[in-house]
């Protein structure tokens, strides 16, 4: 057999690929010789930690992944639920972290190109996005034009394909110095019995390469995204794909014309690890074999060798396999829309991976050593040694920690952090109102969008303290799912189902291993509470520079459903007079909150703990009331406490308006642990005087506990605490603080 | 009645004005494939925002040489409605169907935001049911909005009556503050000289039923759509 065995093969080698002298040795197991050097590459990409999940799988497990709304689970491009009506809400959630430190505005592009493949690889049309980002401090000019870069990015992108960004979240923290963080979530709608999958059935049937042609772009995308950075990370650019949204446009409304007829078995994005994982993804989940011929594969230049055709992640691409006999009419459509399309390959029922270049055997393996044989790693995990240290917090015993003198200065100073500030300077860059079906747009709890053709609307969220993460990651990750929940009920929707993106450093240090492994348990057991299936999701290991790694960030991406979408709310205050009730008793606590880090330097403490059963009833109550049409406004309290959400809702509506607060203190709290103190399963909420009898009835009957704090109106935001007047500012200057902090901090206000 | 709603690679916005005709009006209409030729037993032509060709070039510039442009070119010759939004606009100037040009946004990014602007004129089929001055709220999302023209077209569209609408503050003045790309004298759309071409930067598209939280698009819609009517009678 004539392999292209040029280079001889030694660990050496296999080692520049990432893999360890164990798994070279599995590879030679695998195939009962030396492999060649593109056989090599294949499966350094596939055995990757980016493709593989081969540190995290043992613990994915433990996700709940089912439900009665559930029509795909974890393991397709995209998951899957029933929203009723015959539609299914599909969606995704993926990072691109690596690439965008990088090379911003390429890497944040291709990771919303990515992630939209996925989703309309599904058959879904995608009718919104999300992204969640993490800077290092905005202090540092790099960081500034990291942000920029990528706000840029997805703007570039998304705008262009036509999908709008409706929402997402930004926060800073040196954590992310090294290793910025770029998740993009998209959403789409297709009909419930006409979701396509990534399986390649059916012997004999051809397997059709679609899209833009492979150039050397890319090369080892995968394999940079698994493994850590150093000083040298900067000659990785030319490992970042560049991305082409025009060709993605035309894909896309390609894809959806072909699979609205019944001309193909399986459809999958040639994502990372480009040719390689599509093609044996689509196989190992059918249990049959692919052979490819690679001299029919589109290309842009001249000269490139199967080890490089085999490992570009040239965007824009993806593989089909089509009933047989119907590739004239699958080529057709794709011809209309000026887009390269050949017949590359067949389904074989041999069980491998089998490349061919012209007469040539370019590589030969077994598709499920690729695929579920690709090893699996139970990794040590270890308890970091200062965990107990970190969670220790005595404020009285910390004299560095006076309470404040002047309120107003440290509310004006909390509603400019980059995580509570108005984000106006980069929705504002980012089309989210394309598709005419955005309803809430940015800047409220969760955006909502309408479905066309139906009275519903589905609601999206994306959260992740990663600081609670930090001081407790299995709380954190609860937190988190509770967060998400609770901006979705705050919308008046009812939670489905969960995405997530779970960001963390090596996982060859058992202490992040540690964090993961809590941190997976922790979303379960919320996940598990409160009714929402993980449905699909991702991991981001290796974000680490130089042996640092990121604060754990489990991002968790929500969707809910509004039966009726002119039953909703949004967080901004808008109406004089009416009440402002609070929802819900839990204390504030300083432990792990936004004030103890950004006021006093600490982070330090117990993240707020959280009652799963209270949480979900006080949820209930918010979203029974907005049914009801009892409220105005409601707001959930993360970041900032009561202090920071009451100003967020003053400050949210169509124009800034005041509000009169008396907090209680029954406890006898510090004031600053009233006002900024974080806790979870609180919502605020403005209702008109004549229907709080009707909330109170709601609340009764949930047994949550919710008590009036104050009233809206005026110009002023004033609180106090057991009639101690701590704030009174003019919501004109809060509304300059909060609403212009990001641009000044960018230095472009 | 029937309308076209012109597809070109890349456009983004084909779906959302099919939807306000075909569902928020009510009248018949059908997507037009750029490859297309003929426009016979079509009232009135859309086109539609986006990015045709992904703007890789001078936004409109390709676009304008799709088949289906010498239909329009005649159809407009011939007294037809064509209303180009965005980058409907774009491809309109493009292929000297209106004057000027559409250049970057001064602030050189992206702006995606809900704007006022002021009627400047009710002599045209898309505005006849408005009132001149009237102060209207319409989304912009564009990079390249910037209207530009020399002197003498600047002077001969004002002579004419052809500035439709100017960006302005909540109480009407076009001031420079409340011009969100740079366009000369806040210029946010225009009319041909003939009256039935208008190209406007703002998406009456996305503000023509109540749940997006304006309705003035929808009004431009129906007061083409009834100007057609009656001129048919």
């Amino acid at each position: 057999m004539a392999f292209d065995a040029a280079v001889e093969m030694t660990e050496e080698i296999a080692a520049r690929h990432g893999l360890s002298a164990e798994e070279y040795a599995r590879i030679v197991r695998h195939l009962g010789r030396a492999p060649n050097i593109t056989e090599l590459g294949i499966f350094s990409v596939m055995w990757s930690e980016h493709c593989s999940y081969k540190s995290s799988r043992v613990h994915l497990r433990r996700f709940p992944t089912t439900g009665p709304r559930v029509i795909q689970g974890p393991g397709e491009n995209a998951g899957a639920v029933d929203v009723g009506g015959g539609l299914a809400a599909v969606f995704k959630m993926e990072s691109h972290n690596h690439p965008s430190f990088i090379e911003p505005y390429q890497g944040a592009a291709t990771g919303v190109g990515g992630i939209l493949r996925d989703v309309f690889t599904m058959g879904a049309r995608p009718i919104a996005s999300l992204d969640s980002l993490r800077f290092g401090p905005l202090t540092d000019p790099r960081h500034r034009t990291l942000l920029e870069g990528v706000v840029a990015g997805i703007s570039g992108y998304g705008n262009c394909v036509g999908v709008p960004t409706v929402g997402g979240e930004l926060s800073c923290h040196p954590s992310y110095a090294g290793n910025i963080l770029v998740n993009v979530f998209t959403l789409g709608i297709a009909k419930a019995d006409r979701l396509f999958r990534g399986t390649a059935t059916g012997v004999g049937n051809p397997v059709i390469y679609v899209g833009s042609r492979t150039g050397r772009d890319g090369i080892h995308g995968a394999t940079m995204a698994s493994a850590e950075f150093d000083d040298e990370s900067d000659r990785k650019r030319p490992t970042v794909q560049v991305g082409d949204p025009f060709t993605e446009k035309l894909l896309l409304e390609a894809c959806l014309e072909l699979m609205s007829n019944d001309m193909i078995v399986g459809i999958q994005d040639m994502g990372a690890a480009g040719l390689t994982s599509s093609s044996c993804e689509m196989a190992g989940r059918a249990g049959t074999g692919i052979e490819l011929w690679l001299d029919k594969v589109p290309r842009r230049e001249p000269g490139m060798t199967p080890y490089e055709l085999m490992l570009s992640e040239s965007q824009e691409r993806m593989l089909i396999v089509a009933k047989a006999g119907r590739e004239t009419e699958v080529m057709e459509i794709f011809e209309k829309w000026d887009l390269p399309v050949a017949v590359i390959g067949r389904v074989t029922g041999s069980g491998t991976l089998r490349v061919m270049d012209g007469g040539r055997l370019a590589a030969e393996i077994p598709v499920q050593a690729l695929t579920d044989d690709a090893p699996v790693y139970n990794r040590p995990i270890a308890r970091p040694t200062d965990q107990d240290e970190r969670n220790r917090l005595d404020p009285s015993a910390l004299p560095a920690l006076a309470e404040p003198e002047d309120y107003g200065r440290v509310l004006r100073t909390l509603l400019a952090v980059p995580g509570i500030a108005h984000k106006g300077w980069v929705v504002r860059q980012y089309d989210h109102m394309v598709r005419t079906n955005t309803v809430v747009r940015p800047g409220s709890d969760a955006a909502v969008v309408r479905i066309k053709g139906t009275a519903k609307g589905l609601a999206l969220s994306v959260d992740c303290n990663s600081r609670y993460c930090f001081l407790d990651p299995r709380r954190g990750g609860a937190l988190a799912v509770a967060e998400a929940a609770r901006n979705l009920s705050c919308s008046g929707a009812t939670p489905l189902a969960v995405t997530d993106c779970l960001n963390f450093g090596s996982p060859e240090r058992p202490e992040t291993m540690w964090q993961f492994s809590e941190a997976v348990d922790g979303i379960s057991e919320a996940c598990a509470a409160l009714g929402t299936p993980v449905v699909s999701g991702n991991v981001s290991f290796y974000n680490e520079t130089n042996g640092a790694g990121i604060y754990p960030t489990p991002m968790i991406a929500m969707v809910g459903l509004l039966e009726d979408v002119e039953k909703r709310a949004e967080q901004g205050f808008s109406k004089e007079g009416e009440a402002i009730l609070l929802l819900g008793e839990t204390p504030g606590r300083l432990g792990g909150s936004e004030y103890l880090a950004s006021i006093h330097g600490l982070e330090k403490g117990s993240p707020p703990s959280l009652d799963l059963d209270l949480e979900k009833r006080v949820q209930a109550v918010c979203r029974e009331a907005i049914r009801a049409g009892l409220v105005s406004a409601a707001h959930d309290t993360s970041d900032g406490g009561l202090a920071v959400a009451l100003a967020e809702s003053c400050l949210s509506g169509p124009k800034p308006i005041g509000a009169r607060v008396d907090l209680q203190n029954p406890g006898g709290s510090r004031a600053d642990e009233v006002l900024f103190g974080e806790a979870a399963s609180r919502i605020i909420l403005s209702v008109p005087e004549g229907k709080i009898a009707e909330m109170e009835a709601i609340a009764r009957e949930h047994a949550v506990p919710f008590f009036r704090i104050g009233t809206v109106g005026g110009e002023k935001l004033e609180i106090s605490v057991g009639g101690r007047g701590l704030v009174s500012e003019d919501v004109a200057g809060l509304d300059d603080a909060w609403r212009n902090a990001l641009a000044r901090q960018l230095g472009v206000a | 009645m029937k309308f076209a709603v012109l597809v070109f690679p890349g456009s983004n916005c084909d779906h959302d004005c099919y939807h306000v005709l075909k569902h928020v009006v009510g009248v018949s209409t059908e997507f037009l494939w750029h490859k297309e030729t003929s426009l016979a037993g079509f009232d009135g032509v859309v086109i539609p925002g986006g990015f045709s060709y992904g703007d890789y070039l001078r936004c409109g510039a390709i676009a304008r040489f799709s088949p289906i442009m010498k239909a329009v070119e005649a159809f407009a010759r011939e007294g037809g409605s064509v209303i180009g939004v965005c980058n409907g606009f774009q491809i309109l100037v493009e292929a000297g169907l209106l004057p000027g040009a559409l250049i970057r946004n001064r602030g050189l990014k992206f702006i995606c935001a809900d704007v006022n602007l002021r009627v400047e004129t009710t002599r045209t089929p898309y505005t006849a049911e408005f009132r001149k001055g009237e102060v209207l709220t319409m989304p912009i999302a564009h990079a390249e909005g910037n209207y530009t023209a020399d002197p003498e077209t600047l002077d001969k569209l004002k002579r004419n009556d052809q500035v439709v609408f100017r960006y302005c503050d909540a109480s009407g003045n076009a001031a420079d503050s409340a011009n969100p790309n740079g366009a000369m004298e806040n210029i946010a759309g225009i009319v041909s000289e003939g009256r039935n071409v208008l190209g406007m930067m703002p998406h009456p598209d996305r503000c023509a039923e109540k749940v997006l939280g304006s309705e003035d698009g929808l009004r431009l819609f129906k007061s083409m759509v009834n100007s057609l009517s009656e001129s048919r009678v």
